[in-house]
């Protein structure tokens, strides 16, 4: 064992770039197996439930609290130039366009990635993955397709809720708090609201909730050992789920950037 | 032997885990309809052998043929023809958790061969009915069961598509002795009504008689004898001597320090 930084280097690199292929043929043959029949249209639906329903409440406080917050700190800013009137401008398309999707996505990381990575992992040390592949159920097809597709189709739903309560929470600071005309507040969000602020949310939500789904999926399929693998298993869904999305942020507002 | 009725043939078949060699060049033939019970020491690769021949390990040498067809490094849907042979019933149950007892019986024929789930109930009450489980337990979720009634969930599940390979993996421990003989009897039952052929894991010498046609030992990855059930006794080996008489003294020595 060395630690020569450039040993140290050269070996976290292979282990990265091990990782990333691995995780890119998993996610690959999640897609192959998701597009065949038999489709288990239960087993997405129950998906969407978990990942959609029962998010809410968790979604919904963030996004109230964080449009309040940004009322808030924009009118700090904003009042120093006198630019109050940017307010409900600042609050809509701070939400829709970052806010919402990465909140969502991270808080949604935190419950759906954890519980996937749980419950496939102990159907992986408990040898119910085998048996499934014993009863000719493809394991990728009846556990991970499901998951992938749901979480795909729901979190751009839950976005959209996320803005919208949003909005409540910075409207209802802003009229209460600062003072502001309810109906000049409503109209000043929806005028200069673009298609585009919404749709790029949108599509981020989609990519996190695919992002969730393959990191929560992949690190239960992989857990090795008993209860502690299943345990580390679930940390590394939510750190790397989490992380992803974040990078990934990056990358897809620079894509939106020149619109 | 007439080679058209071989049912499951491996030939020289090795598994290491890391540096730990398990199965060493095993060889064994089983032939249509025959019984065949596996004996050997805790941690000698019995589990590992079958999950070998199921493909769920993939052996690094040798080769692995159902009915006659060679099943090493098989995939997709040849694999999934394949499997549809198989019945097993996992050391440790391996029932799912989220699905109820009926369920669970159910699972192979609703989801692999597309019994509506009605009929699939049926199938898995009388097979329920006759692992000794009344058709309440079938509402009960395997967390809710014993030890031994989760194995003969195991059991009925693992004959409830009546495979024409059957795999028990040590069907009556933990089992007290009238339901063991019990499942015994169900294990001739299914080998004779439906012609399956099987092979199982005991270390109950009594089941183990009653059950198979055949035995075979493995020690230290190989198999070190095998024969007709009625010859055991006359096996002149010391192995299997010490084996079926539980002796502590004799060439097998068990890795343990005096207290
Ligand atoms: N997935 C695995 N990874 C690493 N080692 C394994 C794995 N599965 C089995 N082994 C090792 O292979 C050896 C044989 O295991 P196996 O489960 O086949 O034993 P067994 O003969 O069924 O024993 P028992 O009668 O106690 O069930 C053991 O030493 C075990 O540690
Ligand atoms: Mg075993």
């Amino acid at each position: 064992m060395t630690l020569a930084p450039l040993t140290l280097l050269g070996r976290m690199t292979l282990a990265f770039m091990t990782l990333v292929g691995s995780v890119t043929m998993f996610a690959t043959q999640a897609v192959v197996q998701g597009f065949r029949p038999p489709y288990y249209r239960q087993q997405i639906v129950r998906q969407m439930l978990e990942i959609g329903y029962y998010s809410l409440p968790v979604v919904g406080l963030t996004a109230i609290f964080t449009g309040m917050v940004l009322a808030l700190q924009s009118y700090t800013g904003f009042a120093r130039f006198s630019a109050e009137a940017a307010i409900p401008q600042v609050v809509v398309v701070s939400l829709t366009r970052e806010l919402g999707p990465v909140l969502a996505g991270l808080m949604v990381a935190g419950r759906v990635g954890a519980a996937m990575a749980a419950e496939i992992g102990t159907m992986r040390v408990t040898e119910q993955i085998d048996a499934l592949t014993t009863l000719s159920t493809d394991p990728f097809r009846y556990l991970v397709a499901p998951r992938l597709i749901a979480a795909v189709l729901t979190l751009p739903l839950l976005v959209l809720v996320a803005d919208l309560i949003g909005v409540l929470g910075g409207y209802l600071v802003a009229v209460y708090k600062l003072d502001f005309n309810d109906l000049t507040y409503l109209k000043n969000t929806i005028d200069y609201l673009q298609f585009d602020d919404v749709f790029s949310g949108v599509v981020k939500a989609a990519v996190f909730g695919f992002l969730i789904a393959l990191m929560g999926c992949y690190q239960g399929y992989n857990s090795k050992g008993g209860a502690q693998g299943v345990g580390a298993a679930t940390t590394a869904a939510v750190v790397s789920a989490s992380i992803l999305i974040l990078t990934f942020n990056y990358f897809l507002t620079e894509a939106f950037f020149a619109r | 032997m007439n080679a058209a009725l071989t049912k499951i043939s491996l030939k020289g078949v090795r598994k290491s885990f890391g540096p730990k060699k398990v199965l060493d060049g095993i060889d064994v033939e089983v032939d249509a309809g025959q019984s065949l019970v596996i004996i050997g020491g805790s941690g000698s690769g019995k589990s590992v052998l079958l999950k070998c021949i199921l493909g769920l390990l993939r052996p690094e040498a040798g080769s692995v043929r159902i009915d006659g067809e060679e099943t090493v490094g098989i995939n997709g849907t040849d694999r999934a023809r394949v499997m549809k042979k198989f019945g097993m019933l996992f050391q440790g149950g391996a029932l799912f958790d989220s699905l109820r007892v009926w369920q669970n019986v159910a699972f192979g024929p609703i989801q692999a061969d597309g019994v509506p789930a009605p009929k699939a109930k049926e199938i898995a009450l009388a097979k329920l009915g006759a692992v000794g489980l009344p058709p309440e337990v079938g509402e009960l979720y395997p967390a809710e069961l014993s030890g031994g009634m989760q194995k003969r969930v195991s059991l009925a599940r693992a004959i409830a598509r009546e495979p024409e390979i059957i795999f028990f993996d040590e069907p009556t421990t933990g089992l007290d002795p009238i339901m063991a003989d019990v499942i015994n009897d169900l294990i001739v039952k299914c080998v004779r009504d439906l012609g399956a052929t099987a092979i199982s894991i005991t270390h109950d010498m009594a089941s183990a008689r009653k059950i198979s046609d055949r035995v075979a030992m493995i020690y230290e990855g190989k198999l070190i004898w095998q024969g007709a059930t009625a010859e055991i006794d006359q096996s002149n080996d010391p192995y299997v001597d010490q084996f079926i008489h539980g002796r502590a003294e004799g060439p097998i020595k068990m890795q343990v320090r005096k207290l």
